[in-house]
This record gives C-alpha cells, structure tokens and sequence, in this order.
C-alpha cells in the first residue's frame, strides 16, 4: 500500500472544499473525504496484519523513500509498524466523528472543514514519517489552523487561547527543531555526511554528552504537545475555547503527536539519555497526574473539567515512556489510542449538551437525563471510561501501564507507581460529581425541558467512537497484537543502557 | 568580441535599454500616464525578467573588475523577479501619480547599481554600484511630494546612506593601503590578518551593516519605511536587501575568507542583537509599514544566522531564502499597498474586520505572513529551516536556540495581524477592495512562489550546485 495517499487524501478534500459554496456540498463533501480516510486506514489495518502474518518482520512496513532534498540528507521516507498503524486508526475515527459532530457549523464552514482537513493531513503525515525533517514539518503543520479553528470558530475567551496554544505549541516545536538539528549533526553515515533517516539515525551510536544536551530538548518539545507537566498550561484554556470538533481533534489527535514524538524519536533515538532522565520523566509525570486529578475537582466548567482530566491521562502516557520497560511502554501507547477516543467521545458530548443548553456550567444544569437520554448515557460511558472502569479501553491502558511501572523495584519508582494509581479515585470523585450533578437529578432549568435529544449525525459519531473505546475493553488483545512486535522492536534501543 | 560583450553585460544593458526607452518615451509622449504606458513598462519588465534566463554565459571583462557566472545570473534574476513584483504591485500607486516615468526610471537605476555590485571583482566597481542602487532610492523614498514624512524618509535614507558609505570607504582605503590592490582576488592573496587589515574589515562591515539594517546600525529603516511610498519600502526591504545579502557572501566567503574567525565574532553578535531588537520592536508596532520594517529587521537576523555558519548549504541556504523572502513579503507588502493606495489606511487596528470585506486578500496576506513566520507548508518554513541548519554546522547551538524561541517571538506578531483580520471586530472595516488586472498578476506570482519554492528540491539543489563555501 502507498502510504502517501493518506496525505493526498485530505489535501485534495481541504481543495475540492474550495470549490462549493453550498453548506450541503461542503458537508458532504468533508464527510465523504473523511469516510475515505476511515476506509483507507482500515485498509492500511488488513494489509498490514496480513503482511505481518506472512511472516514480514520488517521493521517497518511499506517502506519508501523518495529524494528531497538531496545535500542535506533529507528524503520523503514513509514507512508504518504496529504504533503507527493504531495511531492512524484512531485519527481517521476522531476526524470523521469530529465532522459528523460539526454537521450544524454555519459560520464559515468552508474554512472550518477546509482547516480540520489540513489538520488531519498534517496528523497522518506525522505518523507515517520516517524522517526527521519531514516528521517536524508534519508536526508544524498541526499547529496553526488550531489557531485559526479556535480563534474563529471558538467560545469564552478565544483569542487569548488561541495565541497561548498557538505561542505553546511553536514553542514546543522550537525545542524539538533544536534537538533535531543537534542530533542531525551527530550523525555519520560515513564521510561525516550527515542524515536525518530515522531507520539509520536508530541503527546509530550517538555519542552521549550529544544525547545528555539534546534528548532534554526533544523530550520537553514534544513533551509540549502531549501535556508535560509544567508545559501543559495551553490544555485547558486551548481546549475550553475551541469548537467541539477543533476539541476533539486536539485532545484525541494533537496530544498523541507529542506523545509519539516523545518515543519514537526521543526516546527511541537517545536510548542513553532517556535512562539518565527517565527519574525525572517520571517525576514530572506523576505531578501531572496528580495534579490534573486535583485540578480537575475545583473546575466548574465542562469542558475544564474534560481539560485537566486529560493532562491527568497523558501523564500516563510520559509515566509509561519513563518506565522504559515493554510492558510499560505497550500500556502507553495503549492509553494513547485509549484516552484518544474517549477524549473525544466526551467532548463530542459535552459539545452536544452546549450547543442545546448553551451553557458548559455544572451548577446550571441538571437532570439532563430526563431530556436527552442519548447525549446523557454517552457522556456517563465517556466518563466510567476515564475512571478505568473494567470493560472500557481506560482500564486496559492503565493497567498495562501500571503493570509495567510495578516492575521497578527503586522505592522511587514504587511510590510513583502508588500514586498515580492512586489517583483513580480521585478521577471517580471529579467524574462522578460532574456525572452527578449534571445528568442525574431534577432538572435545574425548566428551559431544558424543551430541548431535543441527539440527531442522526451525533449519534453516528458517538457510536463511532464508542465501538472504539469498548472493543480494545473487552477484547484488548488485537491492540497489543498489533503493537506488541513492534514495542519489541524498540526495547532492542531503549534497553541500551550505557549507565550501570 | 563585441557579442560576448553584449552577452556578458546582457543584464545590465538591457536595464540600460529600458532606461532610455522611458526616458524618450517620457519626453515624447503627450499624455503622461496614459493606461497603455503601464502596460507597456510592465511588458517590458517582463520580457527583461524571462530574457535574464536566456544566453547565460560565464566570463569577465576589464581584467576581472565585471565578473559574472552562474550564481551572478541566478541572483540577478532573483532582482529581475522582485523589480517585476514591484512595478506590477505599485499600478495603483503610480496610475494617479504625476511622475510614473520617473519612478520607473529611478527604480530601474537603483537594480542596474545592484547588478553591478553583484558583479563587481573590484572594489571601485563595487562602491560605484552600490552608490548607483542608493541614490536612487532616497529620491523614492520622498516620491510621496506633498508628504512631510515623505521627505524626512528621504533625508534620513541619505544620511545614513552617505554616513555608512563614509565609512565603507574608510575601510576600502585602508584595504588597499595594506594590500596594495582592489581586485578581490589579489586582496584575499595580500590579506594576513593584521590589525589594521582587521580595522580596515570592520568598517567594511559596519558599511555593510548600515546597507542591511543590522542592529544597532537600523535606526534609519523604520523611519524610512514609514515615509516612504509603501512600494518603495517593499523594495527596500526585499530587492536592495536581497542584492546587498547577495554581495555580503560573496565578500565574507571568497574575498575574506581568511579572517574567517573575526567575522564570525561580528556575525553572532549582530545576528543576536538584530533578531532580538527586531523582533521586540516589531512587537509594539502600529503602524503596518513600521511593523514590517522591523520584522524584514527580524529576517535578516536569521540570514545572518545561516551565513554564519560558512559552508556550501550556508550560501545556498541564503540565496533560496531570500528567494522565498520575495515572495512572501511582496505578498505581504502587496496588499499593504493596495490597501494604502485605496483608502490610505496603514495602521494596523484598520485591518480589523478585513477578512469580513475583503476575504481574498485576507487569505493572501495570511499565507504571507505564515511564509514570514516559517509555518509550513508554506516556502518560509522550508528557508527558515534551512537557515538555521546551516547556521547549527558550527555547533554554535546557543546562537540556534536563541533563533529559534525567536522565531516564537515573531509568531506572536505575525499572528498578532492574522487575528486582527479574521477575529477582531470592526464598527467601520475597509471596504471591499478590487485588485485590478496587475496587483493581481503579482499575487498569483507570489502566491504559487510560496506555494511551489519549498516543495521544490530541485531548486535547492540547483542553487547548491552553484554555490561554493568558504
């Protein structure tokens, strides 16, 4: 499979865009460009299985390289293992349940499903990367329309979110743009020529007082993106302000780049550094967890309460980087397409409930249950999901995590490990609440009673996303199935310890 | 003899031909800005512009003082491209203006000055040039006659100019006080690095610094900027940078190479002091033309940044930057002019609401704006990038990572704009404005510039090819 058509693929939906005026055209044709990317990332799915139960074992597999810019070792190279493959999976469902959900966006709505198809182009291009250059291109390119999406089309304060999310995350990208090139002029590929071929950068010994000074930079840069305790302060502002979809793309998608760029290319390429730093990862981590749960209760605002419920969870995915063990980094990557699509699933709610009672506030609402029973039962599943409840993808992802930390004997290791599973009962606590309040009891405002439940579109979305979050609950394996190979193959570098 | 003459001069005699044909048109012509004298120049411009990449030969001429080869004829057409913008661009400015032939006339002589500089091997050559391309332009920059700002920008741009040329000469004297010649080859052969000679270099670099507004040597450019003709400060912020950019590689790379060491001192500290001081005055700016004036201040910190690093991706990477930087800030500055030459709007808070009117434009202006700023996919990302990959060669990583927060800084600024246009909200926003048939030409050049420049690594690596290190 040419993997590039996941690019082409929403680049020529964002044009054909272009040409309609109509809101029926526009969205119609947005839904069938994002129809097409689910279609072909399940394709991608059965010929990748199907390649590697035919014994392929390559590291990555429909690989190609195409020749960019030749003098400075820079080539279009693609290629996709079990990770990435996941990754994919879960963009192509937030994108097309982020444009069912938006079905009603008449302001501009050319503009906006133009930017969300860019996004998602952006997003594929970033996990398909096997080359640096490319990779920080990709990753450049999901940042901006966020700002556009959020600033246009956003609520409360908008434009102040959307500059911090936007000034955040390029300054994350800054981080990341020095680590690269830092690791780029580590390399020889003989001659002193220089290369920013992942597969060749990975086969390579970079020499370590060069990793000390530049994993820190790539790890906190991408570290950025996926909400590293102290950088995560663009999440709740960036996420409350955005539209539903724009929410939902963030959390579900934008999170994970910075989560799968904090693996695959710091971790993954600086194996030495990451063991040397891997006690403060993890320090930081268990702060954000524990923090975020906390943050979490004093919130009053839907969607803040969503926000920092989310730093809490990404926590766990830099908890299991840190851990560098397989278990632990399996649970990671696990909790990333988890808290993708439950993320996703709950904001897709909590914009539901907006947009009929135009109010996010707990103490306005009320009784939600009453009127409409669909949006309500979403929102409580979203949230048993977040608390790990068995059943659901959370207590999968957070168990293998778990799992994996408990392996260290450090006490250091131990009473992170304690407390961030700890916090689960703080998670019930905020979830329930919010749950609570909200959903059940009498209904506060006697407006609501008028209001209309899901419609088709809102429904299809949420199932969308809910067929996600309860297959990897009940039947986790085909995820590790599919991942465990290639975790496998990256311990080969992160169990490289220089330090004794 | 006399066609490889013709041919080695191709570029400057054509600008020569073009000069007298204005000006016998100019004295001929009863009507003065008739719309068909218009179309006429641009036309001519044009097939300037595609004749500048026909019969490319490399040679000398007056024993090595006219030097052109490959690298010359390629940044030459890189001018050619950005005079051609800009004439398209200034239709609006100069349809009302009583003295079009003039300002076309002083426009071409300042490019004829540049291409002499780009292809001087000799420093009387170069210093005549380089006088060739200023004169001009402070007689622009107060083409506005009936404006008193106007003509502060062009008092101002004539001192400075007169100050930094002073101080070129100062250095030019003394180099040939202690090498005993003004070819560029015999003085890399004679330099030894001796403190007058270093003395000598350093005022050589200072004049430099003037010409290109380094910090603290740009307090004359806002100013300028402001007063002049919007087209004017397009073309001082791109083409007569680009051109002086251009020569100051060449210089540093092949004629001083050997004192390698003291100006890569002199390039970390002006390359920090510009990219900072630009970038936190850009932040405060109200005025657009002031805004963009400190933010080409920003840009060139970053070219500094990749000439620093000195090896062969260094020039190139200059050259296809600035390439990118005509696109992108003729774009930016296109519709500044337009909108300046409509409703003679500049101030920033009147782009308030600019999207609701005048979503086109917008858009242009956006997309120009992000090439400014390095966000891809559009060229600026490709050049900023490159920059700082060829400044990172050294290993200096602190001059790079103050770089790169930097390019954070000017997001906000340029972004800043963006907002303005698409989110803030305006009682009276500009009203719909029409292009016209040659700004608009202009804008679909720009606009496919920094669409296509990025993704085209033949390009880069054609640039590369050409381009040689220290």
């Amino acid at each position: 499979m040419n993997l590039h058509i996941l690019i082409i693929a929403p680049v020529i939906t964002a044009i054909a865009l272009l040409f309609f005026k109509e809101l029926k055209q526009i969205r119609f044709v947005a839904l069938a460009g994002s129809t097409l990317q689910l279609i072909l990332s399940f394709i991608l799915l059965s010929t990748f299985c199907a390649e590697r139960a035919s014994g392929n074992t390559a590291a990555m597999l429909f690989y190609s390289s195409v020749s960019w810019f030749a003098p400075l070792g820079i080539a279009f190279t693609t290629g996709v293992d079990g990770i990435s493959v996941s990754m994919i999976l879960l963009s192509a469902f937030v994108v097309l349940a982020g444009v069912l959900v938006s079905w009603k966006m008449e302001k501009m709505s050319r503009e906006f499903f133009f930017l969300l198809m860019f996004l998602s182009a952006g997003a594929y291009g970033f996990f398909i990367s096997l080359d640096l250059f490319t990779l920080f291109f990709f990753l450049e390119i999901a940042v901006i329309p966020k700002f556009l999406l959020i600033g246009v089309w956003g609520s409360g304060r908008k434009e102040y979110s959307a500059m911090k999310l936007a000034l955040m995350l390029m300054a994350g990208s800054a981080f990341v743009l020095v680590g690269l090139l830092g690791l780029y002029f580590n390399t020889d590929i003989g001659n002193g020529v220089h290369t920013f071929d992942f597969l060749s950068i990975a086969k390579q010994q970079i020499n370590l007082e060069a990793q000390l000074i530049f994993f820190p930079l790539a790890f906190i840069g991408f570290g950025i993106f996926g909400a590293l305790f102290p950088f995560h302060t663009w999440v709740p502002d960036g996420h409350s302000s955005a539209p539903t979809a724009a929410s939902m793309f963030l959390a579900g998608i934008s999170m994970k780049l910075g989560g799968y760029g904090c693996l695959r290319v710091a971790t993954y390429l600086m194996p030495e550094a990451a063991h040397v730093y891997a006690p403060y990862i993890i320090l930081l981590a268990t702060i954000a967890i524990i923090y975020g749960a906390f943050a979490t209760m004093m919130q009053t605002d839907l969607k803040y309460i969503n926000a920092y419920s989310s730093v809490s969870h990404c926590g766990f995915v830099l908890l299991g980087i840190g851990m560098l063990n397989e278990t632990a980094i399996a649970g990671a990557v696990m909790q990333m397409i988890s808290h993708g699509l439950m993320t996703a699933l709950f904001f897709a709610a909590i914009g539901m409930i907006y947009e009929r009672t135009h109010t996010r506030m707990v103490s306005q609402l009320g009784g939600l249950l009453k009127v409409m029973p669909f949006i309500s039962s979403i929102f409580i599943i979203a949230g048993l999901c977040s608390l790990g409840l068995p059943g659901f993808s959370g207590f999968v992802a957070e168990m293998t995590v778990f799992m994996g930390a408990w392996q260290h004997q450090e006490t250091m290791y131990r009473l992170a490990t304690i407390l961030s599973c700890a916090s689960i009962v703080v998670t019930a606590v905020y979830i329930l609440r919010a749950a609570g309040k909200s959903i059940m009891g009498p209904i506060v405002n006697k407006e609501h009673l008028s209001l209309g439940d899901a419609t088709w579109n809102e429904k299809t979305a949420a199932v969308l996303l809910l067929s996600g979050i309860v297959v990897i609950g009940i039947a986790p394996f085909w995820l590790q199935d599919l991942i465990h190979a290639d975790v496998n193959g990256l311990m080969v570098n992160i169990g490289r310890n220089l330090i004794p | 003899m006399m066609f490889e003459f013709l041919n080695i001069m191709k570029h400057e005699l054509l600008l020569c031909f073009l000069l007298f044909f204005i000006l016998i048109a100019k004295i001929g012509s009863k009507e003065e800005n008739s719309p068909s004298w218009h179309v006429m120049i641009n036309l001519l411009l044009l097939i300037n512009f595609l004749l500048g990449f026909c019969y490319n030969v490399d040679g000398e001429l007056f024993n090595g003082m006219f030097v052109i080869n490959d690298l010359v004829h390629l940044e030459k057409n890189i001018l050619n491209l950005g005079l051609l913008l800009i004439s398209l661009q200034a239709h609006p400015y100069t349809r009302n203006h009583h003295h079009a032939p003039e300002f076309y006339m002083l426009l071409i002589s300042s490019v004829l000055g540049m291409f002499f500089m780009l292809s001087s091997g000799h420093l009387l050559l170069f210093y005549i040039g380089l006088e060739l391309s200023t004169i001009p332009l402070a007689a622009l920059a107060n083409f506005n006659l009936n404006k008193s700002n106007s003509s502060e920008a062009g008092m101002k741009m004539i001192m400075s100019s007169a100050f930094s040329s002073a101080l070129l000469l100062m250095g030019v004297s003394l180099i040939y006080g202690t090498t005993g010649s003004f070819s560029f080859g015999e003085i890399t052969l004679q330099l030894t690095g001796s403190p007058l000679q270093i003395f000598a270099f350093v005022m050589l670099f200072v004049g430099f610094a003037f010409k290109l507004s380094m910090v603290p040597f740009h307090f004359w450019t806002a100013d300028v900027y402001e007063g002049a003709p919007v087209s004017i400060a397009a073309f001082l912020s791109v083409v007569s940078k680009s051109a002086i950019a251009f020569v100051f590689v060449t210089v540093l790379y092949s004629v001083f190479e050997s004192l390698v060491s003291t100006w890569y001192i002199l390039l970390f500290i002006t390359a920090v002091l510009t990219i900072g001081v630009g970038n936190l005055f850009a932040l405060r700016q109200q005025n657009i033309k002031r805004f963009l004036a400190f933010s080409s201040i920003a840009q060139i910190g970053f070219i500094l940044v990749g000439i620093s690093g000195g090896s062969q991706e260094s020039e190139t990477s200059v050259i296809y930057f600035l390439l990118i930087y005509v696109f992108s800030n003729l774009g930016a500055f296109g519709v500044v002019t337009l909108v300046s030459a409509q409703t003679g709007k500049e101030s920033i808070n009147d782009y308030k609401g600019f999207y609701k009117r005048n979503p086109g434009l917008s858009w242009i202006m956006t997309i120009s704006l992000f090439s400014l700023a390095g966000i891809p996919p559009t060229a600026g990302f490709f050049g900023k990038f490159f920059l700082l990959t060829a400044g990172a060669s050294t290993g200096n990583y602190l001059l790079i990572s103050f770089a790169a927060i930097n390019m954070v800084v000017s997001m906000y600024y340029y972004l800043r704009i963006v907002k303005a246009m698409f989110m803030d909200p305006n009682e009276q926003p500009i009203p719909p404005i029409l292009s016209g048939l040659f700004p608009g030409i202009a804008f679909v050049i720009c606009l496919l510039g920094i669409i296509l420049t990025g993704f085209s690594s033949d390009l880069y690596t054609y640039i590369h090819s050409l381009s040689s290190g220290i």
